[in-house]
Protein backbone atom coordinates (compact mmCIF):
# COMPACT_ATOMS: atom_id res chain seq x y z
CA UNK A 1 0.00 0.00 0.00
CA UNK A 2 2.92 2.52 0.76
CA UNK A 3 5.19 1.53 -2.59
CA UNK A 4 6.17 3.99 -5.15
CA UNK A 5 6.28 4.24 -8.77
CA UNK A 6 3.60 5.41 -11.28
CA UNK A 7 1.13 1.95 -11.02
CA UNK A 8 -2.37 3.36 -12.21
CA UNK A 9 -3.81 3.24 -8.87
CA UNK A 10 -1.07 6.21 -8.20
CA UNK A 11 -2.44 8.03 -10.90
CA UNK A 12 -6.16 7.86 -9.44
CA UNK A 13 -5.07 8.80 -6.07
CA UNK A 14 -3.28 12.09 -7.67
CA UNK A 15 -6.61 13.06 -9.65
CA UNK A 16 -8.84 12.45 -7.11
CA UNK A 17 -6.62 14.67 -4.45
CA UNK A 18 -6.23 17.18 -6.99
CA UNK A 19 -9.76 17.81 -8.19
CA UNK A 20 -10.64 17.76 -4.37
CA UNK A 21 -8.14 20.23 -3.71
CA UNK A 22 -9.16 22.66 -7.00
CA UNK A 23 -13.02 21.85 -5.60
CA UNK A 24 -11.40 23.29 -2.27
CA UNK A 25 -9.68 26.10 -3.70
CA UNK A 26 -12.81 27.75 -6.09
CA UNK A 27 -14.55 29.37 -3.95
CA UNK A 28 -11.90 31.64 -2.94
CA UNK A 29 -10.35 31.95 -6.80
CA UNK A 30 -13.93 32.83 -7.47
CA UNK A 31 -14.16 35.70 -4.80
CA UNK A 32 -10.70 37.11 -6.00
CA UNK A 33 -11.57 36.97 -9.52
CA UNK A 34 -14.52 38.81 -8.72
CA UNK A 35 -13.02 41.36 -6.59
CA UNK A 36 -11.50 42.88 -10.06
CA UNK A 37 -14.33 42.49 -12.17
CA UNK A 38 -17.29 45.50 -11.87
CA UNK A 39 -20.50 44.84 -10.85
CA UNK A 40 -22.27 45.69 -14.21
CA UNK A 41 -19.68 43.12 -15.67
CA UNK A 42 -20.81 40.99 -13.17
CA UNK A 43 -24.37 41.59 -13.13
CA UNK A 44 -24.43 40.58 -16.98
CA UNK A 45 -22.93 37.36 -16.95
CA UNK A 46 -22.83 35.25 -13.56
CA UNK A 47 -20.66 35.58 -10.39
CA UNK A 48 -17.99 32.78 -12.19
CA UNK A 49 -15.88 34.36 -14.72
CA UNK A 50 -12.62 35.67 -16.08
CA UNK A 51 -11.95 39.97 -15.26
CA UNK A 52 -12.93 41.33 -18.72
CA UNK A 53 -10.94 44.49 -16.99
CA UNK A 54 -8.92 44.85 -14.05
CA UNK A 55 -11.75 46.64 -11.91
CA UNK A 56 -8.93 47.35 -9.06
CA UNK A 57 -11.40 50.39 -8.02
CA UNK A 58 -13.19 47.77 -6.28
CA UNK A 59 -10.62 47.55 -3.46
CA UNK A 60 -10.55 51.49 -2.95
CA UNK A 61 -14.82 51.22 -3.09
CA UNK A 62 -14.62 48.62 -0.61
CA UNK A 63 -12.05 49.75 1.83
CA UNK A 64 -13.62 53.64 2.05
CA UNK A 65 -15.98 54.02 -0.34
CA UNK A 66 -19.23 52.10 -0.46
CA UNK A 67 -22.16 53.25 2.38
CA UNK A 68 -24.05 51.19 4.84
CA UNK A 69 -26.69 53.42 6.06
CA UNK A 70 -25.70 57.12 5.94
CA UNK A 71 -22.51 56.68 6.81
CA UNK A 72 -20.35 56.12 3.64
CA UNK A 73 -16.84 55.24 4.99
CA UNK A 74 -15.92 51.54 3.50
CA UNK A 75 -15.05 48.92 5.61
CA UNK A 76 -12.30 50.76 6.83
CA UNK A 77 -13.70 51.76 10.35
CA UNK A 78 -14.93 48.42 11.26
CA UNK A 79 -11.68 46.42 9.95
CA UNK A 80 -10.41 49.34 13.04
CA UNK A 81 -13.14 48.35 15.40
CA UNK A 82 -12.08 44.19 14.60
CA UNK A 83 -8.28 45.25 15.20
CA UNK A 84 -9.00 47.23 18.61
CA UNK A 85 -10.95 44.60 19.67
CA UNK A 86 -9.22 41.51 18.35
CA UNK A 87 -5.97 42.83 19.29
CA UNK A 88 -6.15 43.63 22.88
CA UNK A 89 -8.32 40.47 23.45
CA UNK A 90 -5.73 38.57 22.25
CA UNK A 91 -2.72 39.99 24.61
CA UNK A 92 -4.95 39.46 27.92
CA UNK A 93 -6.79 36.31 27.63
CA UNK A 94 -2.79 34.84 26.42
CA UNK A 95 -1.15 36.79 29.19
CA UNK A 96 -3.88 35.75 32.01
CA UNK A 97 -3.99 32.55 30.47
CA UNK A 98 -0.37 31.96 30.71
CA UNK A 99 -0.21 32.57 34.29
CA UNK A 100 -3.56 30.93 34.92
CA UNK A 101 -2.58 27.90 33.73
CA UNK A 102 1.08 28.05 35.15
CA UNK A 103 -0.58 28.39 38.48
CA UNK A 104 -2.79 25.87 37.95
CA UNK A 105 -0.11 22.85 36.62
CA UNK A 106 3.00 23.92 38.47
CA UNK A 107 2.21 26.04 41.37
CA UNK A 108 -0.66 24.13 43.18
CA UNK A 109 -3.01 26.12 45.17
CA UNK A 110 -6.14 24.66 47.51
CA UNK A 111 -9.05 24.55 44.88
CA UNK A 112 -7.01 24.61 42.06
CA UNK A 113 -8.57 21.46 40.32
CA UNK A 114 -12.08 22.84 41.17
CA UNK A 115 -11.97 26.07 39.64
CA UNK A 116 -9.54 24.56 36.69
CA UNK A 117 -12.90 22.31 36.37
CA UNK A 118 -15.42 24.59 36.51
CA UNK A 119 -13.33 27.12 33.71
CA UNK A 120 -12.96 24.48 31.33
CA UNK A 121 -16.71 24.19 30.71
CA UNK A 122 -16.54 27.37 28.97
CA UNK A 123 -15.21 25.37 26.29
CA UNK A 124 -18.68 23.76 25.94
CA UNK A 125 -21.18 26.48 27.23
CA UNK A 126 -23.29 27.66 24.38
CA UNK A 127 -23.09 31.63 23.65
CA UNK A 128 -26.54 31.55 24.02
CA UNK A 129 -26.40 30.68 27.38
CA UNK A 130 -24.44 33.97 27.73
CA UNK A 131 -26.05 36.37 25.95
CA UNK A 132 -28.60 37.72 28.35
CA UNK A 133 -26.55 38.33 31.38
CA UNK A 134 -23.83 39.99 29.25
CA UNK A 135 -26.32 42.36 27.81
CA UNK A 136 -27.66 43.08 31.25
CA UNK A 137 -24.09 43.55 32.88
CA UNK A 138 -22.72 45.71 29.90
CA UNK A 139 -25.64 47.74 30.25
CA UNK A 140 -24.44 48.07 33.91
CA UNK A 141 -21.45 48.93 33.91
CA UNK A 142 -21.87 51.49 30.56
CA UNK A 143 -19.95 49.29 28.22
CA UNK A 144 -22.66 48.37 26.05
CA UNK A 145 -22.46 49.04 22.42
CA UNK A 146 -18.64 49.61 23.17
CA UNK A 147 -15.38 48.17 21.55
CA UNK A 148 -14.21 47.70 25.50
CA UNK A 149 -17.24 45.67 26.24
CA UNK A 150 -16.08 43.58 23.46
CA UNK A 151 -13.00 43.19 24.52
CA UNK A 152 -13.59 42.61 28.33
CA UNK A 153 -15.91 39.39 26.80
CA UNK A 154 -13.37 37.65 24.82
CA UNK A 155 -10.86 38.64 27.06
CA UNK A 156 -13.03 36.73 29.89
CA UNK A 157 -14.40 33.63 27.48
CA UNK A 158 -10.92 33.25 25.88
CA UNK A 159 -9.62 32.55 29.19
CA UNK A 160 -11.25 28.85 29.43
CA UNK A 161 -9.19 28.35 25.80
CA UNK A 162 -5.95 29.77 27.35
CA UNK A 163 -6.04 28.16 30.64
CA UNK A 164 -6.59 24.77 28.92
CA UNK A 165 -3.74 25.22 26.37
CA UNK A 166 -0.85 26.85 28.47
CA UNK A 167 -1.84 24.19 31.57
CA UNK A 168 -1.10 21.18 29.34
CA UNK A 169 1.75 22.62 28.08
CA UNK A 170 3.13 23.72 31.44
CA UNK A 171 2.20 20.02 32.87
CA UNK A 172 4.87 18.25 30.84
CA UNK A 173 7.43 21.02 32.94
CA UNK A 174 9.62 18.75 35.58
CA UNK A 175 8.28 20.12 39.27
CA UNK A 176 11.96 19.74 40.11
CA UNK A 177 12.81 22.59 37.92
CA UNK A 178 10.34 25.13 40.18
CA UNK A 179 11.20 23.41 43.23
CA UNK A 180 14.95 24.67 43.18
CA UNK A 181 13.82 27.33 42.24
CA UNK A 182 11.83 28.11 45.25
CA UNK A 183 14.46 26.73 47.75
CA UNK A 184 16.69 29.62 45.87
CA UNK A 185 13.96 32.07 47.11
CA UNK A 186 12.26 32.90 44.05
CA UNK A 187 8.73 33.97 43.35
CA UNK A 188 5.92 33.42 41.86
CA UNK A 189 6.44 36.09 39.17
CA UNK A 190 10.25 35.53 39.38
CA UNK A 191 9.91 31.85 38.56
CA UNK A 192 7.43 32.52 35.48
CA UNK A 193 9.23 35.48 34.13
CA UNK A 194 13.05 33.65 34.11
CA UNK A 195 11.92 29.89 33.81
CA UNK A 196 8.19 29.12 32.44
CA UNK A 197 7.67 32.36 30.04
CA UNK A 198 11.55 31.49 28.09
CA UNK A 199 10.17 27.70 27.28
CA UNK A 200 6.74 29.24 26.41
CA UNK A 201 7.08 30.04 22.84
CA UNK A 202 5.20 26.99 21.13
CA UNK A 203 2.54 26.96 23.00
CA UNK A 204 2.02 31.09 23.33
CA UNK A 205 2.09 31.51 19.54
CA UNK A 206 -0.43 28.69 19.47
CA UNK A 207 -2.47 30.57 21.97
CA UNK A 208 -2.07 33.97 19.96
CA UNK A 209 -3.27 32.29 16.85
CA UNK A 210 -6.41 30.59 17.95
CA UNK A 211 -7.28 33.60 20.33
CA UNK A 212 -7.26 35.75 17.00
CA UNK A 213 -8.28 33.53 14.48
CA UNK A 214 -11.84 33.32 16.80
CA UNK A 215 -12.34 36.84 18.35
CA UNK A 216 -11.47 38.32 14.54
CA UNK A 217 -14.22 35.58 13.27
CA UNK A 218 -16.37 36.06 16.37
CA UNK A 219 -20.19 37.45 14.79
CA UNK A 220 -22.74 36.74 17.10
CA UNK A 221 -21.62 39.18 20.46
CA UNK A 222 -20.44 41.80 17.64
CA UNK A 223 -24.17 42.01 16.44
CA UNK A 224 -25.98 41.49 19.30
CA UNK A 225 -24.12 44.20 21.79
CA UNK A 226 -22.58 46.24 19.28
CA UNK A 227 -24.81 48.62 16.43
CA UNK A 228 -23.83 51.10 13.67
CA UNK A 229 -20.30 52.16 13.64
CA UNK A 230 -19.15 50.15 16.38
CA UNK A 231 -19.63 46.69 14.71
CA UNK A 232 -17.05 44.36 13.66
CA UNK A 233 -16.13 43.59 10.70
CA UNK A 234 -18.13 40.00 10.45
CA UNK A 235 -21.15 42.44 11.74
CA UNK A 236 -20.37 45.30 9.42
CA UNK A 237 -20.16 42.16 5.92
CA UNK A 238 -23.34 41.36 6.72
CA UNK A 239 -25.25 44.85 7.21
CA UNK A 240 -23.48 45.49 3.57
CA UNK A 241 -25.23 42.66 1.97
CA UNK A 242 -28.36 43.92 3.74
CA UNK A 243 -27.82 47.69 2.72
CA UNK A 244 -26.68 47.04 -0.86
CA UNK A 245 -29.58 43.56 -1.69
CA UNK A 246 -31.49 46.08 -3.84
CA UNK A 247 -28.94 46.99 -6.27
CA UNK A 248 -26.14 44.47 -5.21
CA UNK A 249 -22.77 45.46 -6.14
CA UNK A 250 -21.02 41.85 -6.86
CA UNK A 251 -17.40 43.28 -7.29
CA UNK A 252 -17.58 45.56 -4.22
CA UNK A 253 -18.78 42.99 -2.29
CA UNK A 254 -16.39 40.63 -3.29
CA UNK A 255 -13.38 42.97 -2.66
CA UNK A 256 -15.11 43.77 0.82
CA UNK A 257 -15.14 39.89 1.69
CA UNK A 258 -11.40 39.34 0.75
CA UNK A 259 -9.99 42.16 2.93
CA UNK A 260 -12.22 41.03 5.80
CA UNK A 261 -10.97 37.66 5.48
CA UNK A 262 -7.28 38.58 4.73
CA UNK A 263 -6.00 39.18 8.23
CA UNK A 264 -6.87 35.58 9.41
CA UNK A 265 -5.55 34.26 6.16
CA UNK A 266 -2.14 36.20 6.37
CA UNK A 267 -2.01 34.13 9.84
CA UNK A 268 -3.12 30.54 8.80
CA UNK A 269 -0.23 30.96 5.84
CA UNK A 270 2.19 32.09 8.37
CA UNK A 271 1.55 29.83 11.15
CA UNK A 272 -0.05 27.08 9.67
CA UNK A 273 1.56 24.66 11.81
CA UNK A 274 0.87 25.99 15.19
CA UNK A 275 -2.75 26.75 13.75
CA UNK A 276 -3.21 22.98 13.13
CA UNK A 277 -1.73 22.61 16.74
CA UNK A 278 -4.22 24.75 18.42
CA UNK A 279 -7.27 22.87 16.29
CA UNK A 280 -6.33 19.70 17.07
CA UNK A 281 -4.89 20.51 20.69
CA UNK A 282 -8.38 22.37 21.61
CA UNK A 283 -10.46 18.70 19.86
CA UNK A 284 -8.36 16.76 22.31
CA UNK A 285 -9.78 18.56 25.03
CA UNK B 1 -4.85 55.49 60.08
CA UNK B 2 -5.16 51.33 60.21
CA UNK B 3 -3.79 49.87 57.32
CA UNK B 4 -0.37 50.30 58.59
CA UNK B 5 -1.39 47.01 60.78
CA UNK B 6 -0.66 44.34 58.24
CA UNK B 7 3.41 45.00 57.10
CA UNK B 8 3.70 45.69 60.96
CA UNK B 9 7.00 43.52 62.04
CA UNK B 10 6.13 40.64 64.23
CA UNK B 11 2.97 39.54 62.04
CA UNK B 12 4.68 36.73 59.81
CA UNK B 13 0.93 35.67 58.34
CA UNK B 14 -0.52 39.22 57.30
CA UNK B 15 3.45 40.63 56.22
CA UNK B 16 3.18 37.54 54.18
CA UNK B 17 -0.36 37.77 52.92
CA UNK B 18 0.59 41.03 51.67
CA UNK B 19 3.68 40.39 50.41
CA UNK B 20 2.29 37.72 48.19
CA UNK B 21 -0.88 39.66 47.36
CA UNK B 22 0.20 40.51 43.51
CA UNK B 23 0.58 36.76 42.79
CA UNK B 24 -3.24 35.98 44.72
CA UNK B 25 -4.36 38.68 42.81
CA UNK B 26 -3.06 37.47 39.69
CA UNK B 27 -4.09 33.64 39.91
CA UNK B 28 -7.17 34.29 41.58
CA UNK B 29 -9.20 37.20 39.72
CA UNK B 30 -9.49 36.26 36.14
CA UNK B 31 -9.54 32.45 37.11
CA UNK B 32 -12.47 33.42 39.75
CA UNK B 33 -13.90 35.78 37.32
CA UNK B 34 -14.09 33.33 34.10
CA UNK B 35 -15.44 30.65 36.61
CA UNK B 36 -18.01 33.19 38.37
CA UNK B 37 -19.34 34.18 35.14
CA UNK B 38 -20.02 30.80 33.81
CA UNK B 39 -21.86 29.35 36.91
CA UNK B 40 -24.01 32.82 37.63
CA UNK B 41 -24.96 33.30 33.91
CA UNK B 42 -25.77 29.85 33.30
CA UNK B 43 -27.92 30.35 36.49
CA UNK B 44 -29.63 33.21 35.64
CA UNK B 45 -30.35 32.11 31.90
CA UNK B 46 -31.86 29.55 33.24
CA UNK B 47 -33.86 31.27 36.59
CA UNK B 48 -34.90 33.59 33.63
CA UNK B 49 -36.49 31.28 31.15
CA UNK B 50 -38.64 30.41 34.61
CA UNK B 51 -40.01 34.07 34.68
CA UNK B 52 -43.09 35.55 32.81
CA UNK B 53 -39.77 38.30 30.88
CA UNK B 54 -40.88 40.09 28.07
CA UNK B 55 -39.34 43.32 27.35
CA UNK B 56 -36.83 43.29 30.44
CA UNK B 57 -36.11 40.56 32.86
CA UNK B 58 -38.70 40.44 35.77
CA UNK B 59 -39.20 38.14 38.66
CA UNK B 60 -42.26 35.47 39.13
CA UNK B 61 -42.51 32.28 38.23
CA UNK B 62 -44.42 30.79 34.97
CA UNK B 63 -42.88 27.23 35.86
CA UNK B 64 -42.03 25.49 32.10
CA UNK B 65 -44.67 27.77 30.28
CA UNK B 66 -42.10 29.27 28.44
CA UNK B 67 -40.76 25.96 27.36
CA UNK B 68 -44.18 24.76 26.45
CA UNK B 69 -44.71 27.60 24.28
CA UNK B 70 -41.11 27.37 22.63
CA UNK B 71 -41.84 23.51 21.69
CA UNK B 72 -45.53 24.43 20.58
CA UNK B 73 -43.80 26.85 18.03
CA UNK B 74 -43.56 26.42 14.35
CA UNK B 75 -40.48 28.00 14.28
CA UNK B 76 -38.56 25.97 16.85
CA UNK B 77 -40.06 22.86 15.53
CA UNK B 78 -38.95 23.41 12.35
CA UNK B 79 -35.07 24.32 13.59
CA UNK B 80 -35.25 21.23 15.80
CA UNK B 81 -36.00 19.40 12.72
CA UNK B 82 -33.46 21.33 10.69
CA UNK B 83 -30.94 20.32 13.09
CA UNK B 84 -31.39 16.63 13.57
CA UNK B 85 -31.17 16.56 9.34
CA UNK B 86 -28.22 19.21 9.45
CA UNK B 87 -26.51 17.58 12.14
CA UNK B 88 -26.55 13.92 11.24
CA UNK B 89 -26.01 14.77 7.29
CA UNK B 90 -22.98 17.41 8.25
CA UNK B 91 -21.63 15.03 10.50
CA UNK B 92 -21.62 11.73 8.41
CA UNK B 93 -20.65 13.23 5.18
CA UNK B 94 -17.42 15.95 6.79
CA UNK B 95 -16.24 13.11 8.97
CA UNK B 96 -16.75 10.17 5.33
CA UNK B 97 -14.65 13.48 3.58
CA UNK B 98 -12.02 14.11 6.47
CA UNK B 99 -11.48 10.10 6.63
CA UNK B 100 -11.07 10.02 3.06
CA UNK B 101 -8.46 13.06 2.39
CA UNK B 102 -6.83 11.70 5.18
CA UNK B 103 -6.34 8.32 3.62
CA UNK B 104 -5.26 9.55 -0.10
CA UNK B 105 -3.02 12.19 1.83
CA UNK B 106 -1.35 9.33 3.61
CA UNK B 107 -0.19 7.32 0.48
CA UNK B 108 2.82 9.30 0.58
CA UNK B 109 1.52 11.50 -1.94
CA UNK B 110 4.04 14.49 -3.31
CA UNK B 111 3.06 18.13 -2.37
CA UNK B 112 1.24 16.76 0.79
CA UNK B 113 1.90 20.01 2.73
CA UNK B 114 0.31 22.28 0.17
CA UNK B 115 -2.62 19.93 -0.03
CA UNK B 116 -3.20 19.63 3.65
CA UNK B 117 -2.82 23.81 3.32
CA UNK B 118 -5.39 24.05 0.92
CA UNK B 119 -7.68 21.33 2.84
CA UNK B 120 -7.82 23.51 5.80
CA UNK B 121 -7.60 26.92 5.01
CA UNK B 122 -11.65 27.38 5.19
CA UNK B 123 -11.03 27.29 9.15
CA UNK B 124 -9.22 30.12 9.29
CA UNK B 125 -11.80 32.28 7.76
CA UNK B 126 -15.10 33.36 9.28
CA UNK B 127 -18.44 31.46 8.90
CA UNK B 128 -19.74 34.94 7.76
CA UNK B 129 -16.87 34.82 5.02
CA UNK B 130 -18.38 31.67 3.83
CA UNK B 131 -21.35 32.04 4.35
CA UNK B 132 -21.52 34.82 2.20
CA UNK B 133 -19.29 33.04 -0.48
CA UNK B 134 -21.65 30.20 -1.19
CA UNK B 135 -24.97 32.43 -0.75
CA UNK B 136 -23.20 33.68 -4.31
CA UNK B 137 -22.04 30.40 -5.95
CA UNK B 138 -25.16 28.66 -4.78
CA UNK B 139 -28.06 31.58 -6.03
CA UNK B 140 -29.06 30.13 -8.97
CA UNK B 141 -29.50 33.67 -10.77
CA UNK B 142 -25.75 34.56 -10.14
CA UNK B 143 -23.50 31.21 -9.32
CA UNK B 144 -23.09 27.95 -10.75
CA UNK B 145 -26.69 27.27 -11.73
CA UNK B 146 -25.75 30.62 -14.22
CA UNK B 147 -22.80 29.58 -15.42
CA UNK B 148 -24.04 26.09 -16.78
CA UNK B 149 -27.00 27.66 -18.41
CA UNK B 150 -24.94 30.32 -19.95
CA UNK B 151 -22.09 27.71 -21.21
CA UNK B 152 -25.06 26.69 -23.28
CA UNK B 153 -26.93 23.70 -20.62
CA UNK B 154 -30.02 25.71 -20.50
CA UNK B 155 -32.22 22.57 -18.84
CA UNK B 156 -29.39 22.84 -16.06
CA UNK B 157 -31.07 23.19 -12.42
CA UNK B 158 -29.31 23.41 -9.15
CA UNK B 159 -31.84 25.69 -7.25
CA UNK B 160 -31.71 24.18 -3.47
CA UNK B 161 -31.07 28.27 -2.10
CA UNK B 162 -34.54 29.24 -3.32
CA UNK B 163 -36.13 25.48 -2.57
CA UNK B 164 -38.04 25.29 0.35
CA UNK B 165 -37.46 21.54 0.95
CA UNK B 166 -33.37 21.39 -0.31
CA UNK B 167 -32.42 24.87 1.19
CA UNK B 168 -30.99 23.41 4.45
CA UNK B 169 -28.76 21.02 2.33
CA UNK B 170 -26.72 24.29 1.14
CA UNK B 171 -25.71 24.79 4.75
CA UNK B 172 -24.59 21.38 4.60
CA UNK B 173 -22.27 21.62 1.62
CA UNK B 174 -20.95 25.03 3.19
CA UNK B 175 -20.14 23.70 6.43
CA UNK B 176 -18.71 20.28 4.86
CA UNK B 177 -16.40 22.66 3.15
CA UNK B 178 -15.40 24.89 5.84
CA UNK B 179 -14.99 21.78 8.61
CA UNK B 180 -14.25 18.49 6.94
CA UNK B 181 -10.14 19.86 6.49
CA UNK B 182 -10.66 19.37 10.61
CA UNK B 183 -11.51 15.82 10.32
CA UNK B 184 -8.94 15.27 8.19
CA UNK B 185 -6.59 16.55 10.32
CA UNK B 186 -7.34 14.66 13.16
CA UNK B 187 -7.87 11.39 11.03
CA UNK B 188 -4.45 11.96 9.69
CA UNK B 189 -3.07 12.15 13.08
CA UNK B 190 -4.61 8.93 13.60
CA UNK B 191 -3.38 7.08 10.90
CA UNK B 192 0.17 8.50 11.55
CA UNK B 193 -0.12 6.47 14.91
CA UNK B 194 -1.06 3.35 13.86
CA UNK B 195 1.97 0.62 14.63
CA UNK B 196 4.23 -0.01 11.80
CA UNK B 197 4.99 -3.28 12.80
CA UNK B 198 1.97 -4.53 13.06
CA UNK B 199 1.64 -3.30 9.44
CA UNK B 200 4.34 -5.26 7.87
CA UNK B 201 3.34 -8.09 9.67
CA UNK B 202 0.13 -8.33 7.66
CA UNK B 203 2.02 -7.47 4.39
CA UNK B 204 4.53 -10.84 5.43
CA UNK B 205 1.42 -12.55 5.85
CA UNK B 206 0.62 -11.54 2.16
CA UNK B 207 -2.25 -9.24 3.34
CA UNK B 208 -3.51 -6.31 0.04
CA UNK B 209 -3.68 -2.94 1.34
CA UNK B 210 -7.46 -2.98 0.95
CA UNK B 211 -7.21 -5.91 3.64
CA UNK B 212 -4.85 -4.12 6.23
CA UNK B 213 -6.91 -0.92 5.99
CA UNK B 214 -10.31 -2.36 6.83
CA UNK B 215 -9.49 -5.16 8.97
CA UNK B 216 -6.17 -2.77 11.20
CA UNK B 217 -6.02 0.96 10.27
CA UNK B 218 -9.76 1.61 9.97
CA UNK B 219 -10.08 -0.39 13.48
CA UNK B 220 -7.99 1.80 15.56
CA UNK B 221 -9.12 5.23 14.54
CA UNK B 222 -12.99 4.26 16.28
CA UNK B 223 -11.74 6.59 19.35
CA UNK B 224 -10.67 9.04 16.44
CA UNK B 225 -14.12 9.41 14.76
CA UNK B 226 -16.06 9.65 18.36
CA UNK B 227 -14.22 12.37 19.04
CA UNK B 228 -14.50 13.63 15.08
CA UNK B 229 -18.38 13.53 15.29
CA UNK B 230 -19.03 14.98 18.83
CA UNK B 231 -16.97 18.26 17.97
CA UNK B 232 -18.55 18.61 14.60
CA UNK B 233 -21.86 17.88 16.64
CA UNK B 234 -21.15 20.59 19.43
CA UNK B 235 -20.90 22.69 16.03
CA UNK B 236 -23.77 21.95 14.45
CA UNK B 237 -26.12 22.21 17.66
CA UNK B 238 -24.60 26.10 17.71
CA UNK B 239 -24.40 27.13 14.38
CA UNK B 240 -25.61 30.64 13.89
CA UNK B 241 -23.39 32.80 11.80
CA UNK B 242 -22.97 30.49 8.76
CA UNK B 243 -26.87 30.54 7.80
CA UNK B 244 -27.44 33.99 9.00
CA UNK B 245 -25.07 34.90 5.77
CA UNK B 246 -25.92 32.02 3.69
CA UNK B 247 -29.74 31.89 4.10
CA UNK B 248 -30.33 34.09 7.28
CA UNK B 249 -33.05 31.01 7.65
CA UNK B 250 -34.82 30.93 4.57
CA UNK B 251 -36.67 30.83 1.76
CA UNK B 252 -39.24 31.72 4.69
CA UNK B 253 -38.13 29.77 7.63
CA UNK B 254 -36.86 27.12 6.14
CA UNK B 255 -33.46 26.74 7.28
CA UNK B 256 -34.74 27.98 10.93
CA UNK B 257 -31.84 26.48 13.48
CA UNK B 258 -32.31 26.34 16.95
CA UNK B 259 -29.68 29.62 17.46
CA UNK B 260 -31.31 31.62 15.13
CA UNK B 261 -34.65 30.61 17.01
CA UNK B 262 -32.61 32.44 20.41
CA UNK B 263 -31.64 35.52 19.05
CA UNK B 264 -34.75 36.05 17.37
CA UNK B 265 -36.89 35.64 20.49
CA UNK B 266 -34.58 37.29 22.81
CA UNK B 267 -33.46 40.47 20.64
CA UNK B 268 -36.25 40.63 17.42
CA UNK B 269 -39.45 40.05 19.70
CA UNK B 270 -37.95 40.94 22.95
CA UNK B 271 -39.66 37.92 24.67
CA UNK B 272 -36.53 36.91 27.23
CA UNK B 273 -38.17 34.36 28.96
CA UNK B 274 -39.15 32.56 26.27
CA UNK B 275 -35.75 33.03 24.49
CA UNK B 276 -33.80 32.53 27.54
CA UNK B 277 -36.06 28.82 27.43
CA UNK B 278 -34.64 27.59 23.99
CA UNK B 279 -31.01 28.80 24.94
CA UNK B 280 -31.83 26.05 27.97
CA UNK B 281 -32.99 23.86 25.32
CA UNK B 282 -30.24 24.02 23.35
CA UNK B 283 -28.37 23.42 26.29
CA UNK B 284 -29.68 20.09 26.82
CA UNK B 285 -29.51 19.07 23.37
CA UNK B 286 -25.59 19.67 23.86
CA UNK B 287 -26.13 17.99 27.15
CA UNK B 288 -27.38 14.54 25.13
CA UNK B 289 -24.23 14.62 23.06
CA UNK B 290 -21.84 15.80 25.63
CA UNK B 291 -22.21 13.38 28.44
CA UNK B 292 -22.29 10.27 27.07
CA UNK B 293 -19.12 11.67 25.49
CA UNK B 294 -17.92 12.30 28.81
CA UNK B 295 -19.24 8.81 30.42
CA UNK B 296 -17.03 7.00 27.18
CA UNK B 297 -13.74 9.03 28.24
CA UNK B 298 -14.04 8.13 31.48
CA UNK B 299 -14.06 4.77 30.91
CA UNK B 300 -11.43 4.46 27.97
CA UNK B 301 -9.46 6.46 30.33
CA UNK B 302 -10.14 4.13 33.51
CA UNK B 303 -9.21 0.89 30.87
CA UNK B 304 -5.78 2.74 30.13
CA UNK B 305 -4.64 3.01 33.64
CA UNK B 306 -5.66 -0.03 34.38
CA UNK B 307 -4.00 -1.49 30.72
Amino acid sequence: MRDRGFAPGRILIYLAVSLIAAAWLAPLVVVVLNSLRSNEEIAQASMIGWPQHWAWNNYVVAWSGFCVAETCAGIRPYMLNSALVTIPATIFSTLLGAIAGYAVSLWRFRGDNWIYGIVTLGLFLPQQMRLLPWTVVLRDIGLINTLTGLVLIHTIQGLSFTTLFCRNYYVAIPHELIRAARIDGAGFFRIFWRIILPLSGPILIVTVIWQFTHIWNEFLYGVTFTTGQQQPVTAALIALSAAVADIPQHGVQSAAVIIAALPTLLIYLLGGKYFVRGLTAGAVK
Amino acid sequence: MTNAVSIRPGRPVATELVRRLPEYLMIWVPLLLSAAHLVSFSLWTIWISFTPSTLIPVSGWVGLRNYSAVAASRNWQIAFDNLLLFGSAFVVLSAATGLVLAILLDQRIRGENVLRSIFLYPLAVSFVVTGTVWSWLLNPGLGIQKLVHDLGWTTFKFDWLIDRDMAIWTIVIAAIWQSSGFAMALFLAGLRSVDADIIKAAQIDGAGPVRIYRRIILPSLWPITITVVVIQLQFAISTFDLVRALTNGGPGIATQLPALVVYDLMFQRSLLGRGAAAAVLMLLILLAVLLPYAAWRYVQQRRAAHA
